[in-house]
């Protein structure tokens, strides 16, 4: 029975029809796609945190405005995410926890720090748009809740992106303190933004039977090349240099060929030793710790609101 | 920390996008009453305008219907293809029908 029940599932991925939270699925396909939504969620969430570090100082209201929407929309994401998980069975505070102890992962991309306000246009164009290239595709994963979740995630994430580069765009023409400090920003964001499409195929063990379900639909490294083609001709607009002397275009391959990527840095920043890693959970626990009055007054109050209603209509 | 026991309920939300048109389910979100969820809903889901009106159900209200019961809850409409126009074999010349 179990076998057949395995072999629907497969067919109807196969014919591309979503599997909905009810549906029967196999537990690894659950188990898979809870770690990979909260996890994704975790990003969001943690991802607040760098930029967060930038709203009080932004240059002028206009840009305020715009990271205060930005910061905004990453919660929101967030909150999609989350929502999509808890339909597989697993509670919010779970996650939560999962989160606070160190079980669950997010993107190590934020765990560096953002050290000037360019790192907030370095950030929208590489950080997000690796994410957007990520996440496209996830519009299509067989999860609907997931998909569903992806669909809004990246209709909202563009303008994202799209203002990371504006950013970037005014320096370059500004002062030369503002050039250099652009170029910083990319110098430093660019190889931890190429990492963020994770483990090379042959050493991603996960990514096969993720691709076979359907979850994912791209391959890292074939997302990542793609990320590498596009940034290697944005940036000459910006005219300005990414941080690889091996970065060349191969008419042969019709790409671009790249430097060999730092993977022990990848792997001590996944394993909590990079730059930020503590300060950014320890953001996270506060937060939560420090928000439990919140938590219990708004219960209080729905308590209060509901015996008053129900003293009205008596 | 805080255990599963004191988490806000769970509620669905659905938004209808303009007048006109039906509220469509967007998704759930957390919220400790009806009131706190539709102001909740309103940061979460119409950030951009996407709603004027804004339905909340808590989850627990929502009866569904079995997945794996689709075979036998839908087979009596299987058999009916005369209820859809295109069953009629009418004369091309027929117009306006």
């Amino acid at each position: 029975m179990e076998k057949n029940l395995e072999e629907i599932f497969q067919d109807k991925i196969d014919r591309e029809i979503r599997i909905e939270p009810k549906d029967w699925m196999p537990e690894k396909y659950r188990q898979t796609l809870i770690r990979q939504i909260s996890q994704h969620a975790h990003s969001e969430i943690v991802g607040m945190l760098p930029e967060g570090n930038w709203i009080t100082r932004a240059p002028n209201l206009r840009r305020k405005s715009i990271l205060l929407a930005k910061v905004q929309d990453e919660a929101g994401h967030g909150l999609y995410l989350y929502s999509a998980a808890e339909t597989l069975g697993i509670s919010r505070d779970e996650m939560y926890e999962q989160l606070h102890s160190g079980k669950a992962k997010y993107s190590s991309i934020f765990n560096y720090p953002t050290l000037s306000w360019a790192d907030m246009g370095a950030i929208g164009w590489l950080v997000d748009g690796a994410a957007i290239m990520n996440q496209v595709p996830l519009c299509r994963s067989s999860f609907g809740p997931y998909a569903r979740a992806m669909v809004r995630v990246c209709k909202e994430e563009s303008f994202h992106q799209r203002q990371g580069f504006e950013i970037l765009l005014t320096l370059s023409k500004g002062s030369e303190a503002q050039r250099r400090m652009a170029q910083d920003a990319i110098d430093r964001w660019w190889w931890p933004s190429v990492m963020m499409f994770g483990p090379k195929d042959d050493e991603s063990p996960n990514s096969l039977l993720s691709m076979k379900w359907k979850i994912k639909r791209f391959s890292n490294d074939e997302l990542r090349q793609k990320f590498v083609d596009i940034c290697a001709e944005q940036v000459k607009i910006l005219g300005l240099t990414l941080p690889d002397p091996d970065l060349k275009w191969n008419e042969e391959r019709g790409h671009y060929d790249f430097g060999a990527i730092n993977w022990d840095e990848f792997w001590q920043v996944v394993q909590g030793n990079g730059p930020c890693n503590k300060e950014r959970l320890g953001a996270r626990k506060k937060a939560w710790e420090d928000g439990a009055w919140v938590r219990e007054a708004a219960n209080a109050y729905a308590e209060k609101r509901k015996n008053r209603q129900s003293v009205n209509a008596a | 920390m805080s255990t599963t026991k004191s988490e806000w309920p769970l509620w669905e939300i659905f938004i209808r996008s303009r007048q006109g048109l039906d509220h469509k389910h967007v998704g759930s979100l957390h919220a400790a009453d009806a009131q706190m969820a539709i102001e909740n809903a309103r940061d979460v889901y119409t950030r951009r305008m996407e709603g004027v009106s804004i339905w909340v159900v808590e989850s627990r209200h929502i009866h569904a219907s079995n997945p794996a019961e689709a075979g036998a809850l839908y087979d009596p409409a299987n058999d009916k293809a005369y209820r859809h126009p295109t069953f009629y074999d009418l004369p091309d010349e027929l117009k306006h029908m």
